[in-house]
């Protein structure tokens, strides 16, 4: 088994059973943790497949709409005062010992990288995945409405050559929606007692 | 688990089916908001999959895009539609929501 179907199966199981949980759940707090696990181990799948834009547009966007889909879940569902907040002594050095590793992976893994040449090194090291993964150009001139990685010139191609239009209409949309939602979600009077 | 075109679908289809269970068994409106949100990530997985073992190339990865994008305005719109149901009940339970019940 290589490098690359390890780490499928990982973040793969990650997907699965974070989804599962997500069902399985009864609290929303907890519904949305699973859910950004699941959403990150997505994200990480789309790095697998050489979609690194995707990726990194999935863990912005995907991720930190959950967080705020948490937040809300949190405000509206909260049927009383919180009981117990402080946590136990035993959940603070559990968790100090979690940080303390993670800083340890980090600054290993800082440690342990070529940073003077990044490009010639990841290409030299002979990672396919890494390598091949740069489509950050090509998306953006697909967006643009060029096309660098097909041949519309060859015969029969009917396509239309690049998302320009789409990608005005979604900008559009999105500011109709951010409107919309603004609109929608004004503070009203609440008519108390007739639920 | 090899990371191959099956494998990846078969991820996409575990993704769609929670996300299914999810919108068909919670009460809670933002529990089915989160099934909506693993519908849609189910859909971007099977996307990217075909961008990477067909010759779909770049189209694939720019729909994924468009998803990413449109369920994020799903979302802002859904959660003000929770709230105002919220003002309105004071509760987000998707099984008071029935004044339109013919």
């Amino acid at each position: 088994m290589n490098g690359e179907s390890f780490l499928f199966t990982v973040f793969a199981l990650a997907t699965c059973l974070g989804a599962i949980a997500v069902v399985f759940s009864q609290t929303v707090v907890r519904m949305a943790f699973w859910l950004v696990i699941s959403l990150g181990s997505t994200a990480a799948l789309f790095f697998l497949a050489n979609a690194d834009f995707v990726g990194a547009a999935q863990l912005l966007i995907y991720v930190g709409g959950t967080l705020v889909l948490l937040v809300f879940g949190v405000m509206l569902t909260a049927s009383g005062p919180y009981l117990k907040i402080a946590t136990s002594p035993g959940e603070i050095v559990m968790g100090s010992c979690v940080g303390l590793l993670f800083l340890v992976v980090v600054y290993a893994s800082l440690n342990g990288v070529d940073w003077r040449e990044p490009s010639t090194a990841v290409t030299e090291s002979g990672n396919p995945v890494v390598a091949t993964g740069n489509t950050l150009r090509p998306i953006g001139l697909s967006f643009l409405g060029s096309r660098p990685d097909q041949d519309l010139t060859a015969d029969g191609e009917t396509l239309t050559p690049g998302y320009l239009l789409p990608f005005e209409i979604v900008s559009v949309h999105l500011l109709v929606v951010l409107i919309g939602a603004a609109y929608l979600a004004r503070a009203k009077r609440r008519a108390v007692g007739s639920g | 688990m090899t990371a191959d075109l099956n494998s990846y679908l078969f991820v996409g289809a575990v993704l769609f089916v929670c996300g299914v269970v999810c919108m068909a068994t919670k009460r809670n409106g933002i529990g089915v908001l989160m099934g909506v949100e693993l519908v849609l990530n189910g859909a971007n997985v099977n996307f990217v999959a075909f961008s990477r073992y067909t010759d779909l190339g770049l189209d694939g990865q720019v729909f994924s895009l468009f998803v990413i994008v449109l369920a994020a305005a799903e979302a802002a719109i859904a959660l003000a539609i929770a709230l105002n149901f919220y003002n309105n009940y004071l509760t987000i339970d998707v099984d008071r929501a029935n004044k339109l019940k013919g």
